[in-house]
């Protein structure tokens, strides 16, 4: 095979599903059976594997690098919540279609302003967004909850799964399931040649200008996608909890996502999964071990990883993998 | 003779193997932010629960208690959920303490519902609070104890017509600002306006806020902000503008004159005058000899705030729960303990009340004086037994 032949191959075969990849939906399952006390941090990282898959798909694939991506959650989050508290609606499906279209409204609206600009302007707007948003809640008190927050009530899904707030096993099936389905959609459009292009514009953003791609188009499409699943994750976040504060819309909840990209690894699908789950069990038995001083161990991986790890767990994977085939090849 | 002495053995081996045989270990799970910006509250609540159960541990009838701590982080709602359903589910606690941020107390309360864990709220100070969840029982405060009688005392001791509030714009601050503003036109008085002055995080310029009210020359400001760094920039802008010889008084609620910041704020807070439920400065013999066990305990230089003694205040009502139902905790049983509890705290006589589960202590009003050259809190009035005025005058949400 000529190395033609070969990266042709490759390229038809890049979006084929591999067997490695139904580790982490095996895991998922597997821990629902073998750790019934641990679903309530396991629905929370669920639902973090889908908020950072969002922000994935725009800063790992499109490069677009923001601090406001807790402007989508937060939206969806509220608009589930609004619904729920003030118009008795409960039904958890239609609850997330209606978080997903408000917040891809709001992707839609502050994408077409902001991705005008790159880098560091960028970087202040989408966090000017997110804070405007977040005074809008605070000013709303008596819509919103304000500081103190809004419960939120939640019907039976399909009239079968109901959501114990003692086992959180209803729970984290619903949200196992949502996760599934959005990285369908995830996946499919990263390997799509809209998700080509994307990649192209990550790379070289004047040379897909050279060569005509609609640019700036491309990325409102896929900022305005992401935020459609950032608003999922947020309005799942909202019926889960069953309750939500203006924290939804922190430069907290932001940073936390860009942080589990950065343990992860960013512009790998999976870098999500494995950055959300490390996060997550992290804080949570560094926290249970040291309630007083996780923060620093939670700081020092982070050191760590960004030291020898630039392209996260599933980078360093991936180098070993590739290192372990050359040597099986010579 | 020899029957007496067989009786006499029987009855001591009786008494060891039933002590024996009963000692229980008592989980109680404390959910506390020890890390971020609340994490010297979480210190003050923990060393006065600690400080409770190193004195008292003959009142827990030969049972032990274990505390298993978590930490809630911010005030979002969503950690303090699952350190609360991990507490339950996976540490099998039987009874909740805690609770910094009222949002944390909220979003547990349909777990704690569900679950019949009684819990114990050591601060979180929103009003409507306790009528969440049927084992909630407060002993810590409203914004509306303190807020609604400086607001009468203002109008009726101090003879104000006029004032206006400051708050940071936040629920505490909103509802301290109402409380007050109730207090003092139910009194008779006139507030003018509540401005809102910056948001808990970041300690606002407080000038052009002042500057305000001084063109506007009420009698009196009242300022609700959060201890802290907070106070200290409301006590130096008040002196820097000069407003004291304008005649207009700067009150407040306690919160402005906690005990660990008061030396901080220098002698500009020299004549400040507060309505709270708790300085360390009172001259009582339970404070005083709270106070020392205290220093004893942490150091000379460590001083109980409110958080402290509600910390404080809170263990003895989970230790009284723990004795009376000898170490077998039931939900329901304990709650028919907590409603109408009493104890002799070291902030004068408490009760919880039995209809809604929140305390009742006395308020007292605190003047800054100088003794020597350390500021001190002098206690120039008391309203004896406060319920929560936003609950008796069913205020918006409070019923």
């Amino acid at each position: 095979m000529t190395v033609a032949e070969a990266a042709a191959t490759a390229l038809a075969t890049r979006h084929r599903v591999r067997p490695l990849e139904a580790l982490p939906w095996v895991l998922a399952v597997a821990a629902f059976f073998a750790l019934p006390e641990y679903l309530a941090v396991g629905t929370q990282i669920l639902i973090l594997v889908l908020f950072a898959l969002s922000l994935d798909l725009v800063l790992g694939y499109a490069g677009i690098v923001t601090l406001g991506h807790a402007a989508f959650f937060g939206t969806g989050a509220y608009a589930v919540g609004l619904l729920s508290a003030h118009l008795d609606w409960h039904e958890p499906i239609t609850g997330l279609i209606v978080a997903a279209a408000a917040a891809a409204l709001v992707g839609l609206v502050s994408g077409w302003v902001l991705l005008r600009t790159h880098g560091l302007t960028l970087l202040m707007l989408t966090m000017a967004t997110m804070t405007l948003l977040h005074e809008l809640a605070n000013e709303q008190e008596n819509l919103t909850g304000g500081f103190d927050g809004l419960p939120v009530e939640i019907d039976p899904v399909l009239g079968l799964l109901r959501f114990s707030p003692l086992t959180y096993s209803g729970q984290y099936l619903y949200a196992l399931g949502l996760l599934f389905l959005m990285f369908l959609v995830v996946r499919r459009v990263v390997y799509s040649p809209f998700g080509h292009s994307l990649t192209g514009i990550r790379e070289n953003i004047l040379r897909m200008h050279a060569v005509g791609a609609p640019v700036r188009q491309r990325l409102v499409t896929v900022y305005t996608i992401s935020a459609a699943i950032a608003g999922v994750a947020g309005g799942l976040f909202a019926q889960v909890n069953a309750y939500i504060t203006l924290d939804v819309l922190s430069l907290e909840r932001a940073a936390t996502a860009l942080i589990v990209l950065i343990l992860g690894g960013h512009g790998r699908l999976y870098g999500a999964f494995v950055g959300a789950a490390l996060y997550m069990i992290l804080e949570d038995e560094l926290a249970k071990e040291f309630p007083e001083f996780w923060q620093f161990g939670l700081g020092l991986v982070l050191v760590l990883i960004a030291l020898f790890a630039r392209e996260g767990l599933t980078g360093l994977f991936a180098q070993a993998a590739e290192r372990f085939r050359k040597r099986a090849r010579s | 003779m020899r029957i007496s002495r067989l009786v006499a053995a029987a009855a001591v081996a009786a008494m060891f193997s039933a002590g024996a045989a009963y000692a229980k270990t008592v989980k109680v799970g404390i959910v506390l932010p020890y890390t971020g910006g609340g994490a010297d509250f979480a210190k003050q609540i923990e060393k006065g629960m600690k400080l409770y159960l190193s004195q008292n541990k003959d009142k827990l009838g030969g049972h032990e208690v274990e505390l298993v701590t978590r930490d809630s982080k911010r005030p979002g709602g969503d950690i303090a959920k699952v350190a609360v359903q991990e507490l339950i589910t996976r540490e099998k606690v039987d009874i909740l303490g805690g609770f910094v941020y009222s949002p944390n107390a909220m979003s547990v309360a349909p777990l704690v519902t569900e679950a019949k864990v009684p819990m114990v709220i050591m601060n979180a100070g929103t009003s409507f609070i306790p009528a969440m969840s049927p084992y909630y029982a407060r002993v810590s405060f409203t914004m509306w104890q303190s807020g609604y009688h400086m607001g009468k005392y203002a109008a009726e001791k101090l003879g104000y017509k006029t004032a206006m509030a400051g708050f940071t714009n936040y629920p505490p601050g909103k509802d301290s600002a109402a409380a007050f503003k109730r207090g003092f036109e139910d009194a008779g008085g006139k507030v003018q306006e509540l401005i809102p002055m910056g948001g808990p995080r970041e300690v606002p310029d407080f000038t052009p806020f002042f500057q305000k009210v001084k063109d506007a020359k009420p009698n009196a400001l009242y300022m609700f902000v959060p201890a802290g760094s907070h106070a200290s920039a409301v006590v130096k802008t008040y002196n820097d503008l000069g407003m004291r010889g304008a005649g207009i008084a700067l009150i407040g609620p306690g919160d402005i004159t906690q005990d660990t910041k008061l030396q901080g704020m220098g002698d500009g807070a020299q004549g400040l005058v507060t309505v709270h439920h708790y300085s360390a400065d009172y001259d009582t013999p339970e404070n005083k000899a709270f106070v020392k066990a205290w220093k004893a305990a942490y150091g000379a230089d460590s001083t109980p705030d409110f958080m402290g003694v509600q910390g404080y205040d809170g263990m003895a009502a989970i230790v009284d729960v723990i004795n009376k139902l000898n170490g077998e905790i039931d939900a329901d049983k304990a709650m028919d303990i907590l409603k109408g509890w009493k104890f002799a705290s070291p902030r004068g006589p408490i009760m919880i009340d039995p209809q809604t589960r929140d305390i009742v202590q006395n308020e007292y009003v605190h003047k800054v004086t100088k003794q020597g050259d350390r500021l001190m809190i002098e206690v120039v009035a008391t309203i004896p037994q406060v319920k929560d005025p936003c609950k008796e005058l069913k205020v918006g949400k409070c019923k």
